[in-house]
């Protein structure tokens, strides 16, 4: 330590060890030697000494007494979308967390979860994420860091930290809030700025679809990209359901490309967006209300659904909501929520949301600003990826060159990261301390499942480095914050219960946390019909969002909603504009919006509006992972600040390129095939039988084997989904994935058709190219009782169960693939290729140890997640009784938000399946191959109109 | 039926030969015109196994064959350290080239048994000069069939799972399994055609080994010759075990084939479950089998100046075969899209239209020109009698009978019932690699077979000089 003469932080970051200690010094005697080593020796005990802070996780349900090898946990965490949370629970196997599951006591879970909840656990396995603290290009240390920062800030205590700025993306935590505010207080000329390229404005209110008997949405998904999208999932659900409340609600939509909300709707149409406000006006002059201002016509062909839906909403006064999407601005929001005071839904159907603004963040334009013109002297960016989706006409990252010490916090090294000086690797939520709030008001301790895996930090200890020294645990800063508000003595043990419950209302007052408003969300917009005049639309991807998502495997290879597009995005065209442009699928065409210019191939896509087209964020990144590198284009190159969701002026020009997509269903007509029926409630009501044609029976019921085989051998597995309720959100596929060790083949084997997915969400169009229905069906293995399969395979890797359930033995599998040739239904999957062997032993760690891991050259399929049937199996034995009903729950049917998949005994004549199963909307698919399959599926119910022509 | 009319048909050109006053066999005068010896006859046909310089087109066939083996080589090397997946196949089109390819050499297998066998039993005495040749083609051809079911798993090394064997776990193959039916159809007429082969060929190794002059040659020829002293009793009991053998090879020519399609008709896919397909296919085989045997012998007849063995009228009777085994199969092409209309089944229909108007539906029409349209020329008997003509006709028809078994697995597999899960199949270039490079393997195996053993059975031959009066009972 005598060596140590340069102190500059320069030289400490470039090395790990403190100066002198790698190298043996000149002169150094015996005498100095043993002095040195003793030392060493001492100080390295005292080390040991230290006492290690006590963190105590409480395990969610079960309580073990210790740590059980082979037997999971699971502890109650949350998850954010947008900032708000969402409560799961992370089951836990020896250390690691496993599989994400929703929160069934959690109102915005409520036992569901979307993708991308599955999807975070992939991101915490991820070894592209950001691992070590860096300084520039070089690897340094937390103190490092801290010493820097200290320096920077004693310069800015002179001026109040006039210099200070930090950029945020929405959050909700109140812990986060209490930090900021403490900051803000220190140094009070210092500001707070908020960025995230597709949270929408904070809505103001909750609506309670369970309740609606009519709900017009203007371009809103709000049963997929919404905060509460699960809870409205749910509530929609139950309304669409006949067998609970005969008379189902119908559902109007008016948007300008086809979104997951859209599919549901009984009625939908295909406008630009710019022409909402003029529909919604209309609308709104039909229930009695005189807008303000005109915003112009509402477009010919929407007259009739303009006419019915506010007939529809007139006749359901109390009983409809009125919603609008995040991309329309504040005076459609405002309209909106005149037409519902209007019609009586506002406290009926509609719920205030108390805002609780605490902090008022400030606009990135402002920042960008101060930036360029030199006042930024340090910058604390918290995640997010702002070089990549700012505003084009901001040119974020000229401005972030000009700052003098720019520190960015964040789970990936993305393009920011790289244009900062420091870049802290944060921890994933499943490895710290945090809070979150849902859009409910409800409030959830994020605890961790699994110390970090690198030197990951969390935001609460970045932001505790700005204030205090020394810089706490996240676990004690975030306690703090609660037994500042609870200091009783019964804390600990309020603590604990809300710890092992996941979620906690405080009583009704408003907890702190800030509101994701996000300022430039809306300036100027565009509107009003230039007929031929082209927009544009930026939306977020439905699998990578706003990129945030881009490295993570599980969801780039997600098939898109209607396109089935994977590891892609593109420039979605209506048919008509492809026909009047002459361009077609994978054709590379120049898109020039403002003055900017990006390359994207085109899609044509049924249900587009005519003049719209969609370009979806959050592809073409260049940094950030070696999963998304290079996977789609930059659609941010074209998005300005006047133009963040729609805009006026777009042009496009052939370039003669062509493009390969990978898309996993190449075709979505039914051609005349009735495996997917559909009907609606009139057709129902008049005759309950016509719809599933459930009487039809094979003709023949004859076989070669025993027809006895699967009778009454105590359980018999059957699965029932209800295509009235599947919205087509792929959550089943997702969770799948996640439970049953599914990888991932990439862009190039999709393109091959070997993608792996045991569920797949079939998507099929009809009726007119301009504006089709569109339907979704889920397919997984229909464990067949006279499984075509088990046949054909020469070495019996494929039999069946005495339960019902068609197994498959990879052990004896031998790849001849006919089996999958003989399957009617093509659900199964082959290794074409070792999918396995190249894996770091990080992303080993997201296997599900109850799941084999396949190797090359074996088929594999649906097993109804045998795993959970083997485990609630061992736990009825042990207690000497029977499964009960719902005991057993695959991982598709618990993700699934609308319950549209049942699974259960159907020997027992009171099992939820069975009841559904006796459902005159019951019907097998392909019944006519006598293959007598045990999924089953529940003809899809309308609720359209008469009034309106019939699609 | 089928035989009938070839025998009809043979027997006409056989009263047209004597009509036309050259020798009974059809044979040209050269060598039985003068002095016919059996000397004559080892010297024609021995001579070219124990010649030191083989003709130059030999060694150019040769180093193109073993160019495509190595091909071969590579593709089965690039196949086994990265799996199935290098092919084109996926799901829905599980099976590609390697199952069309499977199929395609059983098919080609089927001559060298019909000619040796069937024709045998019925005293077709013309199949002298082209049985040997036909037998070591079947025998090339399985090898190259046999090669692609093992290849074409997903996880080859555990190929023997297939066969009962007893194991420890008391594991069975699944006998309802056509694939399990297949390993043995496959296996026994490989077992029957090798025996069946390799003893017509013992007196005619011995004839060999008596004039080989090379020390080397003795061993080789001397051991394959199993000690043959062409006494009686040898030959009696030859000719005994001879006769058994092609009675039990006989029924394999029509089970084998049968065998193979059902792997199709068994599944219940559209496209393949169909009960046409054993006679089907059968015929298809031989059809392809002769077209392989005139594609094969009509250089090498050139190239060896065997046109006295091999005479225009083995041309016009192979020709003759393959236009009634040609119009067979047109006959099953017709059936199937007729039932496939009649069924009144959509699937089935649908099936059907997408054959001949869908993404593939070039290869059908291709299929329909080369397999049903161009056969049609050998009506004529100036065509069956023009080599060129005829060499064209028989190439078409391999390509024919290939494009055949692409339509039944790749079109048939690509669209099924559930339009979701439809796609596409392209080969890639280790599909084409593979393919051929087992052309590769076939042909080298021919030219190492012309270069080391008699190509035509030298005894049987002899047997005709010696009793030219048998040609007569034709």
């Amino acid at each position: 330590m005598t060596h140590s003469s340069n102190t500059s932080h320069i030289s400490h970051a470039s090395g790990e060890f403190a100066p002198g200690a790698s190298e043996w010094p000149n002169g150094l005697s015996r005498r100095e030697f043993l002095r040195l080593s003793g030392a060493t020796l001492a100080l390295a005990g005292l080390g040991a000494c230290t006492k290690q802070p006590i963190e105590k996780i409480v395990p969610y349900v079960k309580e073990t007494p210790e740590i059980v090898p082979g037997k999971p946990l699971h502890f109650a965490t949350a998850t954010t979308f947008n900032g708000y949370a969402q409560g799961i629970i992370v089951k836990s196997r020896e250390g690691r967390p496993i599989k994400i599951e929703g929160n069934p006591d959690h109102p915005m879970s409520l036992g569901a979860t979307t993708i991308w909840a599955q999807a975070d656990l992939l991101d915490l396995y991820d070894p592209d994420r950001a691992k070590a603290v860096m300084h520039g290009e070089n690897i340094s240390t937390w103190n490092d860091f801290l010493r820097d920062v200290d320096l920077a800030l004693q310069a800015q205590q002179a001026t109040g930290g006039a210099g200070i700025r930090i950029l945020a993306e929405p959050f909700t935590s109140p812990t986060l809030t209490r930090q900021l505010q403490a900051l803000l207080q220190k140094f009070p000329h210092a500001k707070l700025h908020m960025w995230n390229p597709i949270a929408p404005n904070e809505s103001l209110v909750a609506y309670d679809f369970s309740k609606a008997k009519v709900v017009v949405a203007f371009d809103s998904d709000f049963l997929f990209i919404h905060p509460a999208a699960l809870r409205h999932a749910r509530d929609f659900a139950a309304a669409r359901r006949v067998a609970e409340n005969i008379g189902i609600s119908r559902l109007y939509v008016a948007e300008p490309t086809p979104t997951v909300t859209g599919s549901n709707a009984d009625h939908r149409i295909a406008v630009a967006a710019r022409d909402i406000r003029a529909i919604a006006e209309q609308i709104a002059r039909g229930t009695g209300i005189q807008p303000a201002e005109h915003a112009g016509e509402s477009p010919a062909q929407a007259a009739s659904w303009i006419q019915a839906a506010t007939e529809d909403l007139l006749a359901n006064r109390g009983a409809s909501i009125v919603i609008a999407g995040e991309a329309h601005p504040p005076e459609v929001h405002d309209l909106v929520a005149k037409i519902n005071d209007q019609l009586g839904n506002t406290e009926s159907t509609i719920t205030k949301r108390p805002t609780r603004l605490t902090i008022q963040p400030e606009s990135l334009g402002q920042l960008v600003a101060e930036m360029k013109s030199g006042v930024v002297e340090l910058l604390v960016i918290l995640g997010g990826n702002p070089v990549y989706d700012a505003p084009a006409d901001f040119e974020f990252a000229s401005g972030l060159a000009k700052v003098k010490l720019t520190v960015h916090h964040a789970l990936h090294a993305n393009e920011t990261s790289r244009r900062c000086h420091w870049i802290i690797p944060a921890a994933h939520f499943l490895e710290s301390w945090s809070d979150a709030v849902a859009f409910d008001g409800s409030i959830s301790i994020v605890q961790p499942l699994i110390q970090p895996l690198y030197a990951n930090i969390s935001v609460h200890e970045i932001l505790g480095a700005l204030i205090e020294r020394p810089v706490r645990s996240a676990y004690e800063i975030v306690r703090e914050t609660w037994q500042a508000r609870n200091p009783t003595p019964q804390f600990d043990d309020d603590w604990r219960s809300a710890l092992s419950a996941g979620v906690f209302n405080d009583g009704g007052s408003t907890p702190p946390g800030s509101s994701p408003v996000i300022p430039e969300s809306f300036t100027t917009q565009s509107f009003g019909s230039t007929a031929e005049n082209l927009e544009v639309l930026f939306r977020p991807d439905s699998s990578i969002l706003d990129g945030r998502y881009a490295n993570n495997g599980w969801l780039q290879e997600l098939p898109r909603p209607f396109t089935r597009l994977t590891w892609d995005n593109a420039a979605l065209v209506s048919p008509q504009l492809a026909a009047r442009e002459k361009i077609d699928n994978g054709e590379v065409i120049e898109v020039e919006f403002r003055g900017r210019k990006v390359k994207a191939p085109i899609w044509i896509q049924p249900g587009q509006a005519e003049n719209s087209i969609t370009l979806h964020l959050g592809c073409g990144r260049t940094e950030g992972g070696r999963v998304g590198k290079g996977a789609g284009f930059n659609a941010y190159m074209l998005r300005t600040s006047d133009a963040l969701w729609f805009g006026n002026g777009l042009t496009i020009r052939k370039t003669g390129e062509k493009h390969s997509f990978a898309t996993t269903q190449q075709h979505q007509q039914m051609e005349g095939r009735d495996f997917l029926r559909s009907g609606t409630l009139a057709e129902f009501l008049s005759n309950p039988k016509r719809i599933a044609h459930s009487e039809e029976q094979p003709a023949h019921e004859e076989t070669l084997y025993d027809p006895d085989e699967y009778k009454n051998r105590g359980y018999a597995w059957g699965m029932v989904i209800d295509l009235s309720t599947c919205i087509g959100c792929n959550a089943c596929a997702i969770a799948c994935q996640a439970e049953n060790n599914i990888p991932v083949v990439g862009k190039d084997q999709v393109a091959r058709g070997r993608e792996m997915h045991w569920i797949r969400v079939d998507t099929y169009s009809s009726g007119k190219n301009e504006n089709p229905r569109f339907e979704h069906q889920p397919v997984p293995c229909m464990h067949c009782e006279h499984a075509p399969c088990e046949l054909v395979c020469p070495v019996g890797a494929t039999v069946h169960d005495n339960e019902g359930l068609n197994l498959q033995v990879y052990n004896r599998c031998i790849g001849t693939r006919y089996c999958s040739n003989n399957c009617p239904y093509k659900v199964r999957r082959f290794n074409f290729l070792e999918l396995n062997n190249n894996l770091s032993p990080a992303e080993k760690l997201v296997k599900n140890p109850e799941v084999t891991v396949r190797c090359r050259g074996v088929m594999e399929k649906c097993t109804y997640c045998i795993q959970r049937i083997n485990a609630a199996r061992a736990n009825a034995e042990l207690e000497d009784r029977q499964i009960r009903d719902g005991e057993i729950v695959p991982a598709c049917a618990q993700v699934c938000p609308t319950e549209t998949i049942v699974f259960g005994n159907i020997h027992d004549p009171r099992s939820r399946v069975s009841k559904l199963k006796r459902s005159t909307l019951n019907y097998r698919m392909l019944a006519e191959l006598n293959t007598r399959p045990r999924t089953t599926y529940l003809a899809k119910l309308r609720n359209p109109n008469p009034a309106l022509p019939k699609i | 039926m089928k035989e009938e009319q070839i025998q009809k048909t043979s027997a006409s050109s056989a009263s047209s030969a004597v009509k036309e006053n050259i020798s009974p066999l059809g044979y040209p005068t050269n060598l039985f015109t003068g002095q016919p010896s059996f000397q004559r006859v080892n010297e024609t046909i021995g001579s070219v196994v124990l010649r030191d310089r083989q003709p130059r087109p030999w060694w150019i066939g040769f180093i193109i064959a073993f160019t495509l083996l190595m091909i071969l080589f590579l593709a089965i090397s690039w196949l086994l350290i990265r799996g199935v997946g290098v092919w084109g196949i996926n799901i829905p089109v599980a099976w590609g080239y390697a199952i069309v390819n499977f199929v395609w050499w059983i098919g080609i297998a089927h001559a060298g048994t019909f000619i040796s066998a069937i024709l045998l039993l019925m005293f077709q005495h013309w199949r002298t000069a082209i049985n040997r040749f036909s037998e070591a083609m079947t025998l090339f051809a399985i090898a190259c069939a046999g090669m692609f079911p093992l290849l074409h798993l997903g996880r080859p090394w555990v190929f023997y799972w297939l066969f009962p064997y007893p194991d420890t776990m008391k594991m069975w193959p699944q006998f309802r399994s056509p694939l399990v039916w297949d390993v043995f159809a496959v296996g026994t007429y490989f077992t029957v055609s090798l025996l069946f082969w390799y003893l017509g060929l013992v007196p005619d190794l011995a004839t060999v080994r008596d004039r080989a002059r090379k020390k080397w040659q003795k061993i080789f020829y001397g051991v394959l010759a199993l000690g043959w002293r062409n006494s009686a009793a040898h030959w009696q009991r030859h000719q005994i075990a001879y006769l058994l053998l092609a009675a039990l090879a006989t029924p394999l020519v029509l089970s084998v084939h049968s065998v193979v399609s059902l792997d199709f008709s068994v599944a219940q896919l559209p496209g393949w479950h169909s009960t046409i397909f054993p006679p089907y296919f059968v015929a298809g085989a031989i059809y392809s089998g002769f077209a392989m045997v005139i594609t094969i012998v009509i250089p090498v007849r050139k190239i060896y100046r065997l046109e006295s063995l091999i005479t225009l009228r083995h041309f016009n009777n192979m020709a003759n075969v393959m236009l009634v085994t040609g119009l067979i199969v047109a006959y099953g092409y017709f059936i199937e899209a007729f039932m496939s209309w009649y069924s009144g089944d959509i699937f089935e229909q649908y099936m059907m239209t997408n054959r001949a108007f869908g993404p593939y539906g070039w290869i059908f029409w291709l299929l329909m020109l080369v397999n049903v349209l161009i056969p049609q020329a050998l009506w004529s008997a100036r065509v069956r009698r023009n080599l060129i003509a005829l060499f064209l006709v028989a190439l078409s028809i391999n390509l024919g009978m290939w494009l055949e078994r692409f339509v039944i697995v790749i079109t048939s597999l690509h669209r099924d019932f559930v339009p979701s899960s439809w796609g596409m199949f392209f080969p890639t270039i280790w599909d084409w690699a593979t393919l051929f490079g087992s052309v590769g393997l076939f042909l080298t195996l021919l030219f190492l077979f012309i270069r080391f053993l008699p190509m035509i059975a030298i005894s049987e031959t002899r047997e005709l000089v010696a009793e030219p009066e048998k040609a007569m009972t034709l």
